[in-house]
């Protein structure tokens, strides 16, 4: 993996006539980025625009790497849904992503990966004898497969049960370290444990919201864990009303 | 069980049969009961055989051709919205062409054998494996797209290992009519014009007043249908169970 840089947005997105957004969002390197905000404000947006997805509306502005290098081919992208080929085994899943680029993937890597997410006594199963969270680790690893600096995350464990997701919220600090991520989430425990920059996003823009001071990966119960839960909490629901 | 069933209806349809056959008490050269019929199978079971060897290929040819010929298109058209565009009126209009007035003009063009058959079989099946097959390749899970995207995938590749994988179940549907459609488009091609085959036989029988041996041609041609259409449908079952990663129901 090459060094992990940082994303600048700057501009206005529309869809049609109407302003979805008007931003100066910065993703800091090597760094995890939570995304809050309510629903429709834009937040897969920002992450589709990045990735030079289709947006349904046109986006006049720039967006750049801290480093100067093209983004495209840099970012790896996990959804909420774990988008896991049925009919492929788990292991021919993780490494699809090769076959798509018409080469032969590195077998072994991809048993490496399946084993630090712990799915090595699954990989010749297919997708639908796994459980939720079993399959959210075999996209995580498809994930790491890419091994690009900086991924995405798009609500990717909020389908899950609380201990699952705590679980796998560990998982991805650990094995993500390094890269810049950005996760988009709904969750303030789950910003507050992970988030090394908190960036709130409405209609007038984006804000960043103070992280707690100490560093991530967090312990849910911990002190400032919590208050800073409750206090974004606070805030997300002040904006709703 | 499924097959008591089978069996169950049959014995009921054998004796609704019968009982018309009583009850009107119409000349057997009019309706023969199920027993004559059943006389003049086995006496005639070698030229039935033959014939019906012969209609037999000629709809297993049709169907694997016109099967390769949809499933082409269906790629080539998914795959360049250039030809989406061009190819989809086109074939939508031929579909309002009936398949059976064509009959004399491909007994014209490809002579009183197989050929001809096996064309009519081609092009009554072409257009719903095409269609079917097209509609499953691009109705695709848009968060493949985007995951096939950020992975840098090429179209080919997409195609391969994401779009047809996912599209088998829709095959498996376009096969199924195809199964019932193909045996229909064979027979067609025989009255119109041939030497073999159950159409041809069933013509011959009828102008002969062997109304008995036609009704014999003709459950041999249900069972041939039938034979094909539970053969297509355990194979298009197999690629749906594929599709979704499961090796039973």
């Amino acid at each position: 993996m090459t060094k992990a840089p940082g994303i600048m947005l700057k501009g206005q997105h529309r869809i049609g006539d109407r302003v979805l957004f008007d931003t100066d969002l910065q993703i800091p390197a090597a760094q995890w980025t939570c995304l809050l905000g309510r629903s429709g404000v834009g937040k897969s947006t920002i992450l589709r625009l990045i990735l030079d997805l289709e947006t349904g509306g046109t986006f006049k502005g720039s967006i750049a790497a801290t480093d100067g290098m093209p983004l495209a081919g840099r970012i790896s992208y996990m959804a909420q849904s774990d988008l896991l080929l049925p009919w492929l085994s788990v292991l021919d899943n993780v490494c699809i992503g090769a076959r798509l680029r018409g080469t032969a993937p590195n077998i072994g890597r991809a048993r490496d990966l399946l084993h630090r997410v712990g799915l090595s006594d699954h990989a010749g199963q297919k997708p639908a004898s796994l459980s939720g969270g079993m399959r959210q680790r075999a996209a995580l690893a498809r994930s790491l497969f890419e091994d690009r600096p900086i991924v995405f995350l798009d609500e990717p464990f909020s389908a899950l049960d609380a201990g699952t997701r705590a679980d796998m919220q560990e998982l991805a600090a650990e094995v993500l370290r390094g890269r810049t991520v950005l996760l988009i989430t709904h969750d303030p425990a789950e910003a507050a444990r992970l988030a090394d920059q908190i960036t709130v996003m409405s209609a007038q823009g984006t804000q960043n919201w103070p992280p707690p001071a100490t560093a991530a990966l967090r312990e849910i119960n911990a002190a400032e864990t919590l208050a800073c839960q409750a206090r974004l909490l606070a805030h997300l629901r002040g904006m709703a009303a | 069980m499924k097959l008591r069933d089978t069996l169950l209806a049959l014995v009921i349809g054998l004796g609704l049969w019968q009982a018309l056959v009583v009850a009107t008490g119409a000349p057997h050269f009019i309706l023969p009961s199920p027993w004559r019929v059943a006389q003049a199978a086995y006496k005639s079971r070698v030229i039935i055989a033959e014939n019906a060897w012969i209609t037999a290929i000629e709809v297993m040819l049709g169907l694997l051709i016109g099967t390769v010929l949809g499933v082409a298109t269906a790629i080539q058209l998914a795959i360049s919205k250039t030809a989406e565009r061009l190819m989809l009126p086109i074939l939508v209009f031929t579909q309002a062409v009936p398949v059976f007035a064509l009959a004399p003009l491909l007994t014209l063009w490809f002579g009183y054998g197989m050929g001809s058959k096996i064309v009519m079989a081609v092009l009554i099946i072409y257009f719903p494996v095409t269609s079917a097959f097209h509609d499953g390749l691009t109705r695709i899970d848009a968060g493949y797209r985007d995951l096939s995207v950020s992975m840098r995938a090429g179209t080919w590749h997409f195609m391969r290992h994401i779009q047809i994988p996912q599209a088998l179940p829709s095959l498996g549907t376009g096969l199924r009519l195809a199964a019932v459609y193909a045996p229909i488009g064979a027979v067609i091609g025989e009255w119109v014009g041939a030497s073999r085959g159950l159409g041809y036989l069933m013509l011959l029988a009828n102008g002969r007043a062997k109304i008995d041996l036609m009704f014999a041609s003709l459950i041999v041609l249900a069972c041939l249908t039938v034979i094909l259409h539970v053969s297509v449908g355990i194979l298009a079952n197999r690629l749906t169970w594929y599709a979704q990663g499961r090796s039973r129901p």
